[in-house]
């Protein structure tokens, strides 16, 4: 009977030494986000944030690959696994209108957070719904757009060089237009550097989540893409398939057949960075959140790397990457969770985020002297946040974007009928979905 | 199931008493097993129970189980028939569901992408069978022969079906890389051609025949396991009497073996079949379905509809019409089956 009172003594102090620590930062709340670089920079900048508010922070990232179906799942059925959510820009519609995000306004009036002290393309993008209106579901959290990264060691190789411009009579330089990136592709396709074959550029040919689709309308928005007449919203006819929108999706597909690495017909982020980190290819479309990764990187990185961003062909434009962050309706930490918000929304905090490697969208850092020179692509990223466009932000986003993946992917990759039938029976797929959504 | 509720009903009692009177322990060996259920059930418990008839009984015994089957199965069967005749969406859980007659049916019937994933489906279904039946019983039929280290290789050839498909589709990928995969490395070395100028899953041609291999490459060794169970059914004195009459070889294997292993071969074939209608893993995390859609399997395209579109209604629908095709010609296949084995 002793042994077994002096046991169960031993299990109880235990017990109570165990939980004094939890009990010490009892308030927890969770962040979800996409696995990547960014993601291990909010990491270590929110230790600023548990330090002042004691309040832990537990992190949920899920890969880009899996990220929209795992964390709208989520949403969906109304969990509680996250307090905050760092969702793509395209989920703000759905969200808004389902109730997965807490409406902002009165938080921002009450707090004094200004949506004017954020750039207005990520205020647009990022917070609002409907469209443009002042109803903000989310604050600017992550700043990103489609870029590119080069070789600059291997442009600068006098043969290379000498080779380039007996070729095209021009210099070898960062392209300025689709056509020149497309040059400069085929030039490298195949040539072999340092006894190794490289090929031209790694470009997004992903068939399953997003990829095909942002990496096309790169292109598709440089030869002036627009998704609906701006008159008369949803009316997609001549616009979706225009003709412009036609060359450029040809455009893509030549690219894709000219200048690409063999095996890279179901390729995006990771794999392109695979792809530019063991020096298969001579340039790389991917996100600007990558480039402070790759600019450290002790291989590719440094001197040898150059950025430009998303080349002009009829006129300026870029993919919209980046998120904002939003409270969960459905979580029981919501006031930690505001909390977070007012503290990630201060000035001081957006500067050390941007130094970190999180692209901040705030005015005090993006306006500060020093910004252009704190990174060689922080210009870039600027100019390309003023050229930006998104997908469709519909609350029916992700049957357009699926409808969109099949389409252009069967096209590119495929081989399926031409550009112009793509196109067609893209709009058909929309029209329906509108149709179904009771806007046409 | 009768003889043993009236054995453990009527001796449950009797046992209880007996045992302590004999001082024998009826746990032990010498009674019968309803015997030694009933002493070990408690006296009040048999007291209820008597009054209890045998088919009583015997339904509390199943119906836990009934329960739980009216539950996963059947409940989420018919909760999936109505949903199918409405437009219901789980992601807009306030907006209005409506009935929407067969609209969902005459929808689903009338795409023709919904026909190219079925035919895709059905290309791949066909061709995986009949590999992996051929295959599956070449190499049961070698491992029959009993030779020097037989279990060994047999262990070996079941590695790949003891894997997730998960693991088996990404390591795939990685072995159908053109510039560093060990398959395209392996034809090359044979077709001396380069490496990279062939792409397995990012070509129209080869993708479908890519997802083909894989699931050969797995699954063989389950048919191969079943083909083996029949081969090792057959009992020798069938073959004795025909070498006793001097039957050939050949004869004998299309006379004795094949005929009596059919209904295993048949088996395996049915388990495959449903097995492969339903395939998603894999193909998913090979090709995603592409290039294109290629590989766009029925359950891929369902996916897509039920947990990314979020029509639940219509995907629910695309279900049913999935689930009455397998059932259909399973059943019409069972019936076959019968016949064979009853010949």
């Amino acid at each position: 009977m002793n042994k077994l009172m002096t046991g169960l003594g031993t299990l109880v102090v235990s017990g109570l030494l165990s939980a004094m620590p939890a009990n010490a930062q009892s308030k927890q709340i969770t962040l979800c986000w996409a696995a990547w670089d960014p993601a291990n920079a909010l990491v270590e900048l929110s230790k600023d944030f548990t330090t002042k508010s004691g309040i832990a922070m537990k992190f949920e990232f899920v890969p880009w690959p899996n990220f929209a179906d795992r964390m709208l799942n989520e949403l969906n059925s109304k969990g509680k696994l996250c307090d905050l959510m760092i969702g793509d820009s395209q989920w703000i519609g759905g969200s808004a209108e389902n109730g997965h995000y807490v409406k902002l306004n009165d938080f921002f009036a009450k707090e004094g957070i200004k949506m004017d002290d954020f750039l207005p393309a990520t205020v647009y993008a990022y917070s609002t719904w409907p469209k443009g209106t002042p109803n903000y579901w989310a604050l600017p959290a992550m700043g990103d757009a489609v870029g590119w990264v080069y070789r600059k060691d291997w442009f600068a190789k006098p043969d290379i060089q000498a080779a380039f411009k007996a070729k095209y009579n021009r210099d070898l330089a960062p392209p300025k237009s689709w056509t020149e990136l497309k040059e400069v592709g085929e030039f490298f396709q195949g040539k072999e550097i340092d006894g190794k074959k490289v090929y031209g550029a790694s470009i997004y040919t992903e068939r399953g989540s997003e990829g095909i689709t942002m990496g096309a309308t790169a292109a598709m928005y440089a030869w002036g893409f627009q998704y609906d007449d701006p008159k008369k919203p949803y009316a997609m006819e001549g616009f979706t398939n225009s003709k412009e929108a036609v060359e450029a999706l040809d455009f893509y597909k030549s690219l894709y057949k000219c200048c690409t690495p063999p095996g890279s017909s179901n390729s995006y982020m990771s794999e392109g960075l695979d792809a530019y980190k063991s020096g298969q290819v001579a340039m790389m479309m991917n996100f600007f959140a990558f480039w402070p990764g790759l600019y450290k990187d002790e291989k590719v990185g440094g001197d040898k790397i150059g950025f430009f961003g998303n080349p002009k062909q009829k006129v300026e434009g870029s993919t919209l990457g980046g998120q904002g962050i939003s409270v969960v309706s459905y979580s029981p930490n919501k006031e930690a969770a505001l909390e977070y918000i007012k503290w990630f929304a201060q000035p001081d905090v957006q500067k050390k985020w941007w130094a970190l490697g999180g692209y901040s969208c705030h005015k005090s850092v993006v306006n500060d002297p020093g910004y252009a020179k704190s990174a060689p692509f922080a210009t870039d990223f600027l100019t390309a946040l003023g050229t930006v466009k998104d997908f469709w932000q519909e609350p029916a986003y992700a049957r357009l974007l699926l409808d969109m993946q099949k389409r252009v992917h069967d096209f590119v990759v495929a081989d399926k009928g031409t550009a112009k039938e793509a196109l067609d029976l893209l709009v058909k797929d929309w029209q329906k979905v509108f149709k179904d959504e009771g806007k046409l | 199931m009768r003889a043993a509720g009236n054995a453990a009903a009527d001796n449950s009692t009797d046992s209880a008493i007996v045992a302590p009177a004999m001082n024998v322990d009826p746990t032990g060996a010498g009674f019968t097993i309803a015997q030694r259920a009933a002493a070990k059930t408690p006296r009040a418990v048999s007291r209820r129970m008597s009054g209890l008839s045998d088919r009583a009984l015997a339904w509390i015994m199943i119906a836990p189980t009934m329960v739980l089957l009216l539950a996963i199965n059947v409940f989420p069967l018919l909760w999936t028939i109505q949903l199918s005749f409405t437009n219901y969406r789980a992601n807009r859980p306030n907006a209005p569901v409506l009935n929407v007659g067969t609209d969902n049916y005459t929808s689903i019937l009338t795409d023709v992408d919904v026909w190219t994933a079925m035919q895709a489906t059905a290309h791949f279904v066909f061709w995986t069978i009949l590999l992996q039946t051929l295959i599956g019983f070449a190499l049961a039929y070698l491992i029959d022969r009993k030779f020097r280290g037989h279990g060994f290789w047999t262990t070996v050839i079941l590695i790949p079906m003891m894997l997730s498909p998960a693991v088996v589709g990404n390591f795939w990928t990685f072995l159908y890389q053109p510039q560093i995969g060990l398959f395209n490395y392996v034809v090359a070395f044979f077709a001396g051609i380069p490496s990279s100028s062939f792409q397995m899953i990012g070509s129209v041609s080869l993708a479908p025949w890519s997802i083909i291999i894989v699931d050969t490459w797995m699954w063989t060794p389950y048919v191969m396991l079943i083909c083996l169970a029949g081969l090792r059914s057959i009992p020798d004195y069938i073959y004795e009497a025909a070498e006793v009459d001097r039957a050939s070889k050949l004869r004998q294997f299309w006379s004795i073996t094949l005929p009596m292993v059919m209904p295993f071969i048949m088996l395996a074939v049915l388990f495959r079949g449903i097995e492969n209608f339903k395939m998603f893993d894999m193909v998913n995390l090979l090709t995603s379905g592409g290039p294109g859609s290629i590989t766009e399997l029925a359950s891929i395209t369902l996916k897509r509809e039920a947990f990314e579109k979020w029509r639940t209604g219509y995907s629910s629908a695309f279900a049913i019409i999935l689930f009455v095709a397998v059932f259909g010609l399973a059943n019409i296949y069972v019936k076959a089956l019968n016949r064979v084995k009853d010949r």
